[in-house]
């Protein structure tokens, strides 16, 4: 009974993270993007500085109509947006936020299986492309699975080296096994984790895939309402999943100043400040070219990442 | 030869430096623009000084400006004089919804019976309801702004000058005659010349 209870409780507030979370995030991009560009952004929803415009945006996501095109594949067209967002939720499960168990669900494999579910998660995007039966939607389609290709391997390869290092692919025990020079050590790691998780969350520079002035929204034109609102939360969601990677991996996670039981608040803290840094890129950089993002991917992610786990292995066997 | 990446770092400064700074939004429905002066938002009419001569409407390039008059025969003001007649506004309205803000019929008037007002809120639902009558015409004159002051050292306005120097006069010949009403004068003084402008 006791242990049924355990999990319901951990899965609940798994839950209530991966429903705040995206949003906290979202009103960040709002509000900074806003007064990065000389804008005060929202300032009306919920009476003090917006703070409620999100929530009045899901009221107004919610209010409009669900419309399916004639020609569309009606199942899959449906389901996309849960196959986007779900992987997301999964992944939550697994992340470690302090020592101790304090984690949704330890998994022993759980850096093969975080990577594994969050490739599934591009696979709404496609799934919405091919079923919409539009033009823009197919090739916004087909520039994610593209992106994904190029952009997968480089992400795995950077996670890799940090398995090499800690000797286990186990996400609280990285984090465990974790020294502070790591940081330096696999920082060029970290660049291509961190730059390969935007690519594949369709994240500007990287955004191609929804290049609103090429190709409308992409796989996402066809969709409204709540489906549409469901892929944007995906996004958000994908944001806050990558920047907790990150910091498990490359960051160190709970460890900072202070004692075991403040850890959570340093994960969360090292989240946040990646979630702006995902934020801050987006308001700097204009979209690269489709052609620009290939060529990043396999001419400077790729030897950048085979560099990494050589340099991975090399002081591993050193100090051994 | 610029580091590579240094353009990459500089627009990363950029977006943080802004983010930093004071934002320029202007929270118009809560905080009132400040206009600058001379700020054309809607004409006002000065009715009294309006003498139905019709430039206005002349000159008006989208003929907005609708104006209805009578005459009136005013009697002679002396005994054996001519009865004059002088023109009366009925009607003054201009059509916003028309008016294209040129400024022209404010240029033209020769009486300053048109002005430009800084007030700029009145949208309305209607189209129609965009032509406004003379008594609204005449209540946005209060919202006109002073005329902007002069250059230091400028010339002083032609109206003024004749004023003052017609005032100065006045007073030269009343401070003449007090001084040979009170003074040991000999002589009587001379005919008065009287302050005529």
């Amino acid at each position: 009974m006791n242990d049924v209870l355990d999990v319901i409780l951990r899965l609940v507030a798994v839950l209530v993270a991966f429903l705040v979370l995206p949003l906290v995030v979202g009103q960040t991009e709002h509000k900074v993007m806003a007064h990065m560009q000389g804008r005060l952004g929202p300032m009306y929803a919920g009476g003090f500085h917006g703070w409620a415009q999100l929530v009045a945006d899901g009221v107004k996501f919610a209010q409009k109509e669900d419309v399916v095109p004639a020609d569309a594949d009606r199942k899959i067209f449906q389901l996309a947006p849960a196959v986007a967002l779900l992987p997301y939720l999964l992944v939550l499960i697994v992340i470690p936020i302090g020592p101790n168990g304090f984690v949704g669900q330890a998994i022993d494999a759980g850096l093969f299986f975080v990577l594994a579910v969050m490739g599934v998660g591009v696979l709404g995007s496609l799934m919405a492309g091919w079923a919409s039966a539009n033009k823009f939607s197919l090739l916004g389609g087909l520039r994610t699975a593209a992106q994904l290709m190029a952009y997968e391997l480089p992400m795995l390869l950077a996670a890799a080296s940090v398995a090499m290092a800690a000797g286990t692919l186990s996400l609280p025990g990285i984090v465990q096994a974790y020294q502070w020079w790591w940081t330096p050590w696999q920082i060029i790691g970290a660049f291509i984790f961190f730059t390969a998780g935007l690519a594949e969350l369709q994240r500007p520079p990287f955004d191609m895939p929804v290049a609103d002035s090429e190709i409308i929204f992409g796989a996402y034109t066809e969709y409204t309402g709540l489906r549409f609102a469901l892929f944007l939360l995906a996004e958000y969601a994908g944001i806050v999943v990558l920047c907790a990677l990150t910091t498990v991996l490359f960051l160190g996670g709970w460890h900072g100043p202070g004692p075991d039981s403040i850890g959570w608040v340093w994960t969360l803290l090292k989240t946040a400040v990646l979630a702006f840094l995902v934020i801050w890129l987006r308001v700097t950089y204009p979209r690269l070219r489709e052609d620009q993002l290939m060529k990043f991917a396999w001419t400077v992610l790729i030897p950048l990442s085979l560099l990494q786990i050589a340099l991975t292995g090399v002081v591993k066997v050193v100090i051994q | 030869m610029a580091i590579p990446g240094s353009g990459l770092a500089k627009g990363l400064a950029v977006t943080l430096r802004t983010m930093t700074r004071r934002s320029v939004t202007a929270q118009y429905p809560d905080a009132q623009p400040d206009l600058p002066p001379r700020s054309r938002g809607v004409i006002a009419l000065f009715e009294e000084n309006c003498t139905v001569c019709m430039l206005c409407a002349r000159e008006c390039p989208d003929w907005c400006i609708y104006i209805d008059s009578h005459k009136e025969t005013v009697p002679a003001a002396v005994p054996g004089g001519r009865d004059r007649s002088r023109n009366v506004l009925d009607r003054f309205a201009i059509d916003f919804s028309l008016c294209m803000y040129c400024g022209i019929c404010i240029e033209v008037c020769p009486f300053d019976a048109l002005f430009w007002s800084p007030e700029f809120e009145y949208a309305e639902t209607d189209i129609l309801e965009l032509t406004h009558e003379r008594d609204k015409l005449r209540d946005w004159m209060w919202t006109v702004p002073a005329p902007p002051a002069l250059d230091p050292g400028a010339e002083e306005p032609k109206e003024i000058a004749a004023a003052r120097k017609s005032a100065e006069k006045q007073a030269a010949a009343a401070a003449a005659a007090a001084a040979a009403a009170q003074g040991p004068d000999p002589e009587p003084a001379p005919e008065q010349p009287e302050g005529d402008a």
